[in-house]
C-alpha cells in the first residue's frame, strides 16, 4: 500500500494548514516523494519566499546524486500581469503595472488576486508538462478564502474574462482527478481542532476533494520506563516529559481519526536545526510504499 | 552540566534552563522591564507559535502588577477566548476577565467589518453620507475581506483603545500575515488609496459635478472595467465618491497611529517557536521593524524542548536505563538544535530570547495561562 497513492491520481495538490504546522516542509516532502515515484513534479510557492528551492535542491547520498525538483513561484501581481497580457491587454497592462494601478485593480475587485493565482495554477495543471503540481498553499484561513474566490466571483461578476476564469477554476476544484487539498496539522489539541474545522469548511463550502491529512512531527513510540531512574534525576524528568508528549500525540492522532474520516500520513518528529534537501528526502523515504 | 539537582525545579517537568548566566543585552532587562513603562505592546510573529497565548500572559502579568490592561486579538480561530476561558466567547467590545489581581485584565476580539463601519460612521460628514457608504456593495465587499483591511482596523482599534481612559496598557496580537506591520509606515490600504492617483482621478469629477457614467468612459477605467466587470467598477466609483470629504479624518488618524508606534511607550515583542520556518518569519518581522527604525523589545520562543541537560557517559547497560539515557541524549540534541535555530533571530534582534518550554497539553484556561505567565516572568527562565 502506498500512503501517497493520491499523488498519481490527481494533477494539482494544494497543501494547506495553519502557520507553524510545517506546511512548507510537508510540501517539500510530498514533492520529493512524488519525484522518487518517478513522477514529473513541479513545486509551487505563492508568497515569494524562495524556501522550497533550497529544500528541493540537488543532494547526494550513498546511492549517488539526486537531481533537484523543479520549483516555481506564483505571485498575484505576476499572475495578473500575465493574465492581462493573455487577454489582449498587453499594451495597457504595462502602463497599469508601472503606474501601480494594477494594485488598485486587485483591490477594487476583492478576490481578483486569488482568482488569477488559481487561474495560473489551473494553467500549470492543464499544460501537461508535469504529472503533478504541488502547491505550498496559503495559511488555512486564507486557503479557504482563496478557494472560495471562484464561487464568489461567479456570484459577483456577470460577464467578462474574469467570470470565465472563475468558472474554469471552479470546475477544476470540483474534480478530484484534477485537484485535491492536503491538510497539514500537528498532533496537539488546537491544531487538530483547527484541521477538523478547516476540513469541513473546505468540503462543505468549496466542494474540493481532500487527500490524506498529514500529521507532522508525530512521536508515537512506546512509553519509557521512567521508574527505572531515581526520582529527581534528569533521566527521570526527561522520560516523564517524553511520556507525557507521547500520550498527547497518541490521544490527538486517535481523536483526529475519530472525527475526520481521512487517511492519515505521519511524519516523524526530528531534531534538526537546518532542514535541507537531504533531510527532506529522508522524510520522503519514510513514506515509501509498504 | 552533569548535575541538575542543584537547580530549582521549574515548569511541570522540572528545571529546563541554566539559571541566567547571560546578561540580557537589549534595552529591557526582562519582560517585566518591558511592560513597566509600556502603554502599547505589539506581539508579532507567524501563526501557530503561541502569539495569542503570549499576549494574554503578558496581560495577566500586567494585571498582577496593578495595570489595567486590554488584550486585542485578531485571530479568527478564537484561540484567545479559549485561552482565557471566557464563557460566551470574546466580542468586538472589551470584556473584563475574572482574574484575581490588583489590576484589571480585559480582552476583545477584533471584528474588522464592525470596526470599519464604526470608523465610517464616526468620520462621515453626515448620517446620509455614512449610510450611502455602508450600503455600497463595493464597501461591503472590502470591509470584511480586503487584504490589508484587517491590519488597518487593528491599528485603528489600537489607537482608540490607547485613548480609552479605562485602560493604561493595550496589548495587540497582530494578524499572522507578513503585512501585519504595514501600518507602521503607511497605515493600511485606505491610506494607500488616498495617496493613489486613481483615487484622485475618481474623486475629482464629483467636485466638477461630472456623472459616474462619464467617468467610467475614461480609457483607463474602461480597461479596468473590462477586466473586473463594469458593475464592480461602478460600485467602486460610487464608493470613492461617497468617501470624498472623509479623507482628512482618516489621514489624521493614520498619522497618529504611526506616531504612537514610534513613540517610546510602544514595545514590540517577536514570538517564534524553535522551528526553522517560524524563525524565518520572525526574522522577517525583525527586519521589517529595523527598516522602520524600531527595535525589538523581546523575543519569546514558545514550545521549546525543556532542558534536562546532557546524558552522562557511559551509557548504562541495563535495557531500561539505556532507554532513559538515550531519551535524555535525544532531548538534549533537540535543545542544541533549537538553540542553533534561534541564534540568527536573537542576533538580528540583539536580545536574549525568553524560552518557554512545551507543556504537556494545550493552554485552554486561565490556570494554563498563569503557568505561561510564570514561565515568562521567572527570571531563571529568561536565558538558555
Amino acid at each position: 500500500m502506498d500512503p501517497l497513492q493520491f499523488l498519481t491520481t490527481t494533477q494539482l495538490v494544494v497543501v494547506a494548514g495553519k502557520g507553524g504546522v510545517g506546511k512548507t516542509t510537508v510540501t517539500a516532502v510530498l514533492a520529493r516523494a512524488a519525484a522518487a515515484r518517478g513522477l514529473r513534479v513541479l513545486a509551487v510557492e505563492l508568497d515569494g519566499k524562495p524556501v522550497l528551492e533550497a529544500l528541493l535542491g540537488e543532494y547526494e547520498d550513498a546511492e549517488g546524486v539526486h537531481p533537484a525538483v523543479e520549483c516555481t513561484t506564483v505571485t498575484p501581481m505576476d499572475a495578473l500581469g500575465e493574465y492581462l497580457d493573455a487577454h489582449g491587454l498587453k499594451r495597457v497592462s504595462k502602463r497599469l503595472t508601472s503606474s501601480g494601478i494594477i494594485d488598485v485593480v486587485a483591490t477594487a475587485a476583492p478576490g481578483i488576486d486569488d482568482i488569477v493565482v488559481l487561474g495560473k495554477l489551473k494553467q500549470l495543471e492543464r499544460a501537461g508538462l508535469h504529472d503533478v503540481v504541488i502547491v505550498d498553499g496559503p495559511a488555512a484561513g486564507h486557503a479557504i478564502t482563496m478557494l472560495l474566490s471562484a464561487g464568489a466571483m461567479l456570484a459577483a461578476v456577470r460577464g467578462g474574462p474574469i467570470r470565465t476564469q472563475a468558472a474554469e477554476v471552479a470546475e477544476m476544484l470540483a474534480d478530484p482527478s484534477r485537484c485535491q487539498v492536503v491538510l497539514v496539522t500537528l498532533p496537539e489539541t488546537t491544531p487538530v481542532n483547527e484541521a477538523i474545522e478547516t476540513a469541513y469548511a473546505l468540503e462543505e463550502r468549496i466542494g474540493v476533494h481532500l487527500g490524506p491529512i498529514v500529521v507532522n512531527a508525530v512521536d508515537l513510540a512506546d512509553r519509557l520506563p521512567a521508574d527505572a531512574a531515581p526520582a529527581g534525576s534528569a533521566m527521570r524528568a526527561a522520560a516523564e516529559f517524553r511520556n507525557a508528549r507521547r500520550a498527547l500525540h497518541r490521544g490527538e492522532v486517535a481523536r483526529l481519526a475519530d472525527e475526520l474520516a481521512l487517511p492519515q500520513v505521519h511524519l516523524p518528529l526530528v531534531a534538526s536545526a537546518h532542514l535541507d534537501a537531504a533531510a527532506v528526502a529522508a522524510l520522503a523515504d519514510g513514506l515509501s510504499p509498504t | 552540566m552533569s548535575d541538575t539537582s542543584d537547580l530549582a525545579p521549574r515548569g511541570e517537568f522540572g528545571d529546563t534552563s541554566d539559571a541566567g548566566d547571560l546578561a540580557p543585552r537589549g534595552e529591557f532587562g526582562d519582560l517585566g522591564d518591558l511592560l513597566a513603562g509600556a502603554q502599547v505592546v505589539v506581539c508579532c510573529g507567524s501563526g501557530g507559535v503561541g502569539k495569542t497565548t503570549t499576549a494574554a500572559a503578558l496581560g495577566l502579568q500586567a494585571a498582577a502588577t496593578g495595570r489595567r490592561a486590554v488584550v486585542v486579538t485578531i485571530d479568527p480561530a478564537k484561540r484567545l477566548a479559549d485561552a482565557l476561558g471566557v464563557p460566551g466567547g470574546l466580542t468586538n467590545d472589551p470584556v473584563r476577565l475574572p482574574v484575581e489581581a490588583s489590576g484589571e485584565l480585559w480582552a476583545l476580539m477584533l471584528d474588522t467589518a464592525t470596526t470599519f463601519d464604526g470608523l465610517v460612521a464616526a468620520n462621515a460628514e453626515s448620517a446620509e453620507q455614512a449610510e450611502r457608504i455602508l450600503a455600497n456593495p463595493f464597501y461591503r465587499n472590502i470591509a470584511g475581506s480586503l487584504s490589508g483591511t484587517q491590519e488597518y482596523m487593528a491599528a485603528e482599534r489600537l489607537h482608540a483603545l490607547h485613548a480609552d481612559a479605562r485602560f493604561d496598557l493595550v496589548i495587540v496580537d497582530t494578524p499572522p500575515s507578513r503585512q501585519a506591520l504595514d501600518f507602521l509606515d503607511a497605515p493600511g490600504t485606505l491610506s494607500r488609496f488616498l495617496d493613489h492617483p486613481l483615487f484622485k482621478l475618481l474623486i475629482m469629477p464629483t467636485k466638477r459635478g461630472l456623472k459616474v457614467l462619464n467617468l467610467a468612459a475614461q480609457p483607463i477605467l474602461r480597461t479596468i472595467g473590462k477586466v473586473v466587470g463594469g458593475d464592480v467598477l461602478a460600485d467602486a466609483i460610487a464608493f470613492f465618491q461617497a468617501f470624498a470629504g472623509m479623507e482628512t479624518g482618516f489621514r489624521q488618524r493614520a498619522d497618529e497611529v504611526t506616531d504612537l508606534m514610534h513613540s517610546d511607550v510602544t514595545r514590540f515583542v517577536l514570538v517564534a517557536s524553535p522551528r526553522p520556518d517560524t524563525v524565518l518569519e520572525a526574522r522577517f518581522f525583525a527586519e521589517r521593524l529595523r527598516r522602520s527604525r524600531l527595535r525589538v523589545g523581546a523575543v519569546v520562543v514558545n514550545r521549546s524542548t525543556p532542558r534536562f541537560g546532557p546524558a552522562e557517559m557511559p551509557r548504562p547497560r541495563s535495557a531500561n536505563a539505556a532507554a532513559l539515557h538515550d531519551n535524555l541524549a535525544a532531548l538534549h540534541a533537540m535543545v542544541l538544535a533549537e538553540t542553533a535555530t534561534i541564534a540568527p533571530l536573537a542576533a538580528d534582534a540583539d536580545v536574549v530570547p525568553v524560552w518557554v518550554p512545551l507543556l504537556a497539553g494545550d493552554v485552554h484556561d486561565l490556570s494554563g495561562l498563569e503557568q505561561i505567565r510564570r514561565l515568562l516572568f521567572d527570571p531563571t527562565a529568561a536565558t538558555r
